[in-house]
């Protein structure tokens, strides 16, 4: 034993060394090359520099081509392809009718300028005491007067118009979304082939931007609100299927086998036992539908969704600050009711109900009486006071122009300071940053990316992360792509900056840490759209504008998940590490930090993630990248380059997930987490 | 070779995780050997199994984790299906069936208990124990007078408002145990029903249980990892190892004499007087046994044990009838206790 100890730790030490020793040494090999590579082979090997045009490949005019032939020619022998188009439309036009009409244009007799109100639409008192009361049944007083108290600041800034329009295409696709992601969801559980086929399709769907939907859709259906509660369908549906497969295969075995044991049929196996035992985590997805809606109803404004989006936008285009953060409150006011009010609903919903034992229907149904006779008392009354039926214009607050006062008083007063904080940045980080991706070769980049796939994660990895570049390459978008990859990685590199050490901060301070939860909680509710507004105000538009709305963007998960790996570190360890004398600094580098790098790498992760989804949005302040390609698709209507774009930013996404998360496992392999 | 009174009989059952298990199985006739197995990359979780349950007994299938009982369990039911063999339940072989009919088996004729109880979350537990009358369809009232009984049964009266998860972990199998009775099963199968519960619920259970199937009289399979719970509660004991039953046999018959040093093993430390009974220590009456005083043949020796304190040589042994069949020695006792 004595003799044989020592040589086993030799061979363990001799081999960490090598473990430890090679990788660097071929880390350092690739470096190398790419640098030699990069430096010396201009002159001989243009081609790796620049792709060459003669060679790129047309996807996006196929795409097109192909589009237009499905539009034009395709057809099911009954009926075309525009036929089906045309009648999804119909049918999803007629909820989305209803609902807008109730919310916010009242019914009408004839069609345009010339339509008559027969019908007015809810008076805004009903809307809102109905809120109250949904507020009441679900959370008590509080959430009764925050949902109350949301929903009049958006009479009382005269969005209320607006804000119901927004409402109504959630009303109608948030539901569809729930229930066609429940149906898919239980679908791929039943039948693993069909998981098999949704599970790439889902990741692919979530790392295409929201613009790119757009323009296919816009396409097939057209201009206008239906059009965009498809695009909003499209958008939501994906993490409630992913969700649904989730929360059915969590349901314990247990679970199933008494199904089976008690005789269930398929049918009854599926909706008296998988679908209610896995319905606490199917309402965690309802809330998720339910917020995406509403962020991609405020995007599809650009495809004719009307509604706060159309106002932000409308007022970034015009560049009046005032009405468009006002719209933009207003969208937070919306959002947070919405969120809370989802919220509540999963937790009241999931809990068993507690039986009412009253006997009479009133009695049983106390909340849906209240509605009925609120919407009848109001509406019936509005036909005599006109104030119920619509909020008084007297009334009303605009903060718009005081908003733009602000503003102006801002730029007035510290335009210089503004400016030069901004140039410095552009100059010495952005501009330099940018011309040396614009300056790597393709070959070479694609290269050491599929190097860094194999050591991370093998042959499998190696291949995806060198053909995705590949793809970029020959479809002609690798110049946009460097663009977008130098303001996104830019974007990352200061979100995590600032949101590291505010996460490791916050972990050991449980007071600072509920602030700080509260905060980026509630800042991830907001739409993507709404971050546009202050950063355009102060910055103009541009990359550092860009990159500025980025940032707010992307700090919450590199907050959250450095927070939460932190305080995921086992306390023995701590109490371990105390108990050896370890300083504080000591406890938070030696074994904090260390032990959190996984969960630090995923916040990176998601911080990407979330830098490239807003990325996109920030074209609408002028950036020069591939976001730009897919808002110019959409305002051209050519869904082949806008595809292609939006494939090409799920290129770049798909390569910083897979390769970080490889890194991350190995982290936490070499941890001895796994 | 069926025994007529057995109400579940296992033959040859086999269940092998991996590819082609059937195909393999029928390769190798049906009796392939471990080697055979681990070469074709399958994993043997039920390995050649052969027993029979019967009518009215409490059969005891033990085995520690990985050993294959909770897999035995289910392939009886076929929740989960057997690569080869034969399940016969009343005569019927259940791999035969068709999936209605196996439905028909389950909703009338079965019942299971589980470890960690598999109460529905989300119904009451009125609800969660008439859950299988309402799959088969039986009308609201009856079933849940029906599930009235049952709640009644294993003492839970007064809470069949609330819901799971507002109850101890003893309550909640309880609720388990009603919902699988409600059906009225005629084979009741309990998979490990007190392995989630302390070690003192854990006791009182058993003797819960123990005081219902003297009221009931079904027909038990019970899956344990905890010998002693075997020996207490086990008519007869089949204990498994990879996947085989090792020995299979009454409690007495298995400490007595344990088949494998594996068994061995559990029997060492269980106290013999508690498990062996009159019955088998006792030796040919003599005549006037009859005058003192008797034990019955089933009550074990630490029961019989305190009638010698009054100094008596020997116990007459009595059979259920009351009938003289032998005699207890004081020796014998004695020396069965010292060695523990």
């Amino acid at each position: 034993m004595t003799t044989s100890s020592p040589t086993l730790a030799e061979a363990d030490a001799a081999r960490d060394q090598r473990a430890t020793g090679r990788l660097p040494f071929a880390w350092l090999l690739a470096f190398g090359v790419f640098l030699a590579f990069w430096l010396l082979a201009k002159p001989y090997l243009p081609a790796a520099f620049d792709y060459p045009k003669a060679h790129v490949i047309k996807l996006a005019k196929w795409i097109s081509a192909a589009m237009k032939w499905l539009i034009d020619e395709a057809s099911f022998g009954l009926f075309s392809f525009t036929d089906l188009t045309r009648f999804i439309s119909a049918v999803l036009d007629v909820p989305y009718t209803v609902a807008s009409s109730l919310l916010s244009t009242g019914f009408l007799e004839g069609s345009g300028s010339s339509a008559i109100q027969i019908v007015p639409p809810l008076p805004w008192i009903a809307v809102i005491g109905l809120v109250m009361l949904l507020g009441h049944w679900l959370g008590g007083r509080s959430l009764a007067l925050l949902a109350g108290a949301c929903f009049l600041f958006l009479a009382v800034f005269g969005q209320w118009t607006s804000a119901m329009i927004t409402l109504a295409s959630i009303l109608v696709a948030a539901p569809l979304g729930v229930i066609f992601g429940l149906l898919f969801g239980i679908a791929a559980w039943r039948w693993r082939w069909l998981e098999r086929i949704i599970m790439p399709l889902l990741d692919l769907m979530q790392t295409i931007p929201v613009f790119a939907y757009l323009v296919p859709v816009l396409f097939l259906f057209g201009f206008g609100p239906t059009a965009a509660v498809i695009a909003t369908l499209i958008f939501a549906t994906p993490p409630m299927i992913r969700i649904a497969i989730l929360s059915l295969r969590a349901v314990p075995g247990e679970i199933i086998d008494l199904g089976h044991m008690v005789g269930c049929t398929e049918r009854q196996m599926t909706w008296r036992v998988m679908v209610p035992a896995a319905r606490e985590s199917l309402m965690v997805g309802m809330n998720q539908v339910i917020m995406l809606s509403l962020n991609m109803v405020i995007i599809a404004s650009m495809i004719g969704a009307g509604g706060l989006g159309f106002d932000v936008l409308a007022a970034l285009r015009r560049l009046d600050f005032g009405a468009g953060l006002e719209a933009g409150f207003a969208i937070v006011a919306l959002a947070i009711a919405m969120d809370r009010l989802s919220q509540a609903a999963a937790e009241k919903l999931s809990a068993p109900s507690t039986e009412n034992s009253a006997s009479g229907f009133i009695s049983r149904h106390p909340y849906l009486i209240a509605g009925v006779a609120l919407v009848v008392l109001t509406s019936a009354l509005g036909y005599v006071v006109p104030a119920i039926r619509t909020y008084p214009e007297a009334l009303q607050l605009s903060t718009g122009s005081f908003w733009s006062e602000v503003v102006a008083w801002i730029n007035v007063n510290f335009f210089d300071s503004l400016e030069a904080i901004k140039n410095a940045m552009l100059l010495n980080v952005l501009i330099p940053f940018k011309r040396f991706l614009g300056g790597l070769p393709w070959l070479g980049v694609t290269a050491l990316l599929g190097f860094a796939g194999f050591r991370l994660g093998g042959w499998r990895l190696a291949l995806l992360t060198s053909c995705l570049p590949l793809f970029i390459a020959v479809t002609g978008q690798w110049e946009k792509a460097m663009i977008t990859l130098y303001l996104c990685g830019i974007s990352a590199v200061i979100a995590s900056l600032i949101g590291i050490p505010i996460g490791i901060y916050s972990a050991t301070r449980d007071r600072v840490w509920a602030w700080v939860q509260l905060a980026i909680d509630t800042l991830q509710t907001l739409p993507s759209f709404v971050y546009l507004m202050p950063a355009v105000m102060l910055f103009r538009v541009g990359d550092f504008t860009a990159m500025i709305a980025v940032v707010a963007f992307a700090v919450a998960p590199a907050i959250r998940y450095t927070a939460l790996g932190i305080r995921k570190v086992d306390p023995k360890l701590i109490e371990a590490g105390r108990a050896m004398g370890c300083t504080e600094w000591q406890i938070l580098t030696r074994i904090r930090l260390k032990l959190a790098l996984p969960e630090i790498l995923l916040g990176l992760n998601q911080t990407i993630m979330f830098a490239l989804s807003m990325l996109v949005i920030t074209a609408l302040v002028g950036t020069r990248d591939l976001g730009q390609e897919v808002y110019i698709a959409l305002t051209k209507a050519d869904t082949g380059r806008g595809l292609v774009a939006g494939l090409s930013i799920a290129a770049i996404a798909i390569i910083a997930d897979r390769l970080i998360s490889a890194g991350a496992v190995h982290a936490r392999r070499r941890l001895g987490l796994e | 070779m069926t025994n007529p009174e057995a109400k579940l009989v296992c033959r040859n059952v086999w269940k092998l995780f991996g590819a082609d298990a059937a195909g393999f199985l029928a390769r190798h006739g049906g009796h392939p050997d471990a080697a055979a197995i681990t070469e074709a990359g399958l994993v043997g979780a039920v390995r050649q199994v052969d027993l029979d349950v019967r009518e009215g007994e409490i059969f005891v299938i033990m085995g520690l984790s990985g050993s294959g009982k909770s897999t035995l369990v289910r392939l009886m039911s076929r929740l989960i299906e057997p690569s080869g063999g034969d399940v016969l339940f009343k005569g019927e072989n259940l791999l035969k069936v068709s999936e209605k009919r196996m439905i028909e088996i389950r909703r009338h004729q079965m019942g299971m208990v589980f470890q960690h109880f598999a109460l529905l979350p989300h119904l009451t537990v009125l609800d969660n124990v008439a859950f299988p009358l309402d799959i088969q369809g039986m009308s609201r009232a009856a079933r849940e007078a029906r599930a009235r009984e049952m709640i009644e049964l294993v003492g839970l009266a007064g809470k069949e408002r609330a819901y799971p998860r507002q109850l101890s972990g003893g309550q909640q199998q309880r609720v388990g145990i009603a919902r699988s009775l409600a059906v009225e099963p005629e084979i009741w199968f309990l998979d490990e029903p007190f392995s989630a519960l302390d070690p003192l619920i854990r006791r009182e259970m058993q003797d819960e249980f123990m005081r219902l199937q003297t009221v009931l009289h079904k027909t038990i399979v019970f899956i344990t990892h905890d010998f002693d719970e075997a020996i207490r509660l086990a008519d007869r004991i089949a204990i498994m190892k990879d996947g085989e039953i090792v020995q299979a046999g009454t409690p007495e018959e298995i400490v007595l004499t344990p088949a494998t040093s594996y068994v061995a093993e559990f029997t060492r430390s269980v106290a013999r007087a508690k498990v062996i009974r009159a019955r088998s220590l006792m030796v040919a009456a003599q005549p006037g046994d009859a005058e003192g005083p008797t034990v019955s043949d089933r009550s074990n020796i630490s029961d019989a044990a305190p009638l010698f304190l009054d100094g008596v040589g020997h116990l007459g042994v009595t059979d259920d009838a009351g009938k003289l069949i032998g005699r207890l020695e004081r020796d014998a006792v004695v020396s069965l206790m010292l060695r523990g």
